[in-house]
């Protein structure tokens, strides 16, 4: 097993090669690019990705152009994951066989794939491969929306938000249904390691990545992305949305070990009102009427009950 | 090589990032990778900008927030230190100066057409951390 790169602190980190390039086609400001720069930098180990049709894949390999410095798949809207599972699955066989040009280069297989290709079109695929317990990590870009094709909800939308296809106005408030709890899912499939991370706490999200390359089997990591087209707020500001995300416990940064033991990894000293961050957003901005307030109470409710089980699970370690 | 027509590929076709071998590319800096020209790294995104980030180094501490918060690998980071900005990359979305943590600034925004010798010479002086304050004590 190769050794596992160390970086104690952001000027250890600042020495990393990038291995994603420049001039992707992807929106200024879009945290996509962030997460995969802390996913890549997080080791020095060869790599093997495949990602989902997605904004990520659309706007890093435009013809005639790759953005890519590592071997890189894309095939589908769903199988990512499976395309990533396959590779896997060959290494092992040619492992086997001693048919490895270079047998002491251990590589690390990722797959990334969106909100969309993750909650909904990809799932079944994903549950295959951590079902047959691959070796491989997941990593979902969860910006809630299929940015991608225009803005259509997906089940990973929050209730209020407004998307193209749950557009707010007279009669409705947006998003119906509230967000699908993947980072439960996952874990149920008594995978080694699952968390949830953030760009903005970049040293939680490189130490989960590395605990996830260390485990032996499917890890699964949900990145929160603040997506500054589909969420509607100004480039610059990804980083400070993503601070109101993880300081208002919207999106919560723990880990499951095991399927079962869960920790969380950050604390905010301040909690911010959930209504900061709803009202930092374009997509929520139909919220604050005087109609719509009790919603905002009842996310509010909803954040707290979350935090105050995530507390509870953690406390009694189950 | 000569590019293709989108309908000169086969189906499966590969692109090559790099032409000839790439030992380790994690320990080897862009400066030193034989790119060739499917790489993105060769092509440019400056003509996205309305403005761009100008860097101070007097003012530098070298955080590295810029480096590790900037989505197009435009901050260039060797040997610890901030040296640059990658302007061929650079969509200017203005991350790097939001994150940044100095008093004033080291990175501010500038009009796209604005020349670095005079940014540098009206770049803002260090401000009071209690100015509000000021008037109490006269």
């Amino acid at each position: 097993m190769s050794e596992m790169k160390k970086i104690k602190n952001l000027k250890d980190f600042s020495t990393s090669a990038d291995r994603f390039e420049g001039a992707n086609l992807l929106c200024p400001g879009c945290a996509h690019s962030i997460i995969v720069r802390e996913v890549l930098n997080a080791t020095n180990d060869d790599l093997i990705l495949a990602a989902s049709t997605g904004c990520l894949e659309v706007c890093t390999a435009v013809y005639p152009y790759t953005s890519w410095d590592a071997s890189w798949i894309h095939i589908g809207f769903e199988n990512g994951s499976s395309a990533v599972a396959g590779a896997e699955a060959m290494y092992k066989a040619l492992k086997t066989k001693g048919r490895l040009k270079q047998p002491d280069r251990v590589p690390k297989f990722v797959a990334f794939g969106g909100d969309g290709a993750t909650y909904d079109i990809g799932f079944q695929w994903i549950s295959g491969c951590f079902e047959r317990g691959h070796n491989m990590m997941y990593v979902c870009l969860d910006n809630e929306v299929y940015a991608n094709t225009g803005g259509q909800r997906s089940s990973s939308t929050p209730i209020g938000a407004s998307a193209t296809t749950t557009p707010a106005g007279r009669v409705s408030y947006g998003e119906k249904r509230n967000k699908k709890d993947m980072m439960a899912i996952m874990a149920a499939h008594g995978a080694p390691y699952v968390a949830q991370v953030a760009p903005n706490k970049w040293k939680d999200m490189v130490a989960k990545i590395q605990k996830g390359f260390a485990a032996e089997g499917p890890v699964y990591i949900n990145a929160m992305s603040a997506c500054t087209t589909e969420w509607k707020f100004a480039p610059e500001d990804t980083i400070s949305i993503s601070d109101l995300a993880t300081d208002s416990l919207v999106f919560p940064l723990y880990e499951i070990i095991d399927g079962t033991k869960l920790n969380i990894t950050y604390r905010p000293k301040n909690i911010v009102p959930v209504r900061d961050y709803l009202g930092a957003q374009g997509r929520f901005k139909h919220l604050f009427t005087k109609q719509y307030d009790y919603l905002i109470d009842e996310w509010q409710t909803r954040v707290d009950a979350k935090w105050d089980y995530l507390q509870r699970r953690e406390e009694a370690s189950v | 090589m000569e590019k293709k027509g989108w309908d000169g590929f086969e189906i499966g076709a590969m692109l090559r990032t790099f032409d000839g071998a790439v030992s380790d590319i994690a320990t080897t800096l862009p400066e030193n990778r034989p790119y060739s020209q499917s790489s993105s790294f060769t092509a440019s995104v400056a003509d996205w900008r309305i403005e761009k980030p100008l860097f101070n180094k007097d003012y530098c501490i070298d955080c590295q927030f810029c480096w590790v918060y900037c989505p197009d690998m435009s901050i260039i980071s060797r040997d610890k230190k901030m040296i640059g900005i990658d302007f061929d990359h650079c969509k200017g979305c203005g991350i790097c100066v939001q994150v940044c943590p100095t008093n004033p600034k080291s990175l501010l925004m500038f009009p796209e057409q604005k020349d670095e010798e005079s940014a540098l010479a009206e770049w803002p002086k260090k401000e009071k951390k209690d100015q509000a304050e000021e008037p109490k004590e006269d």
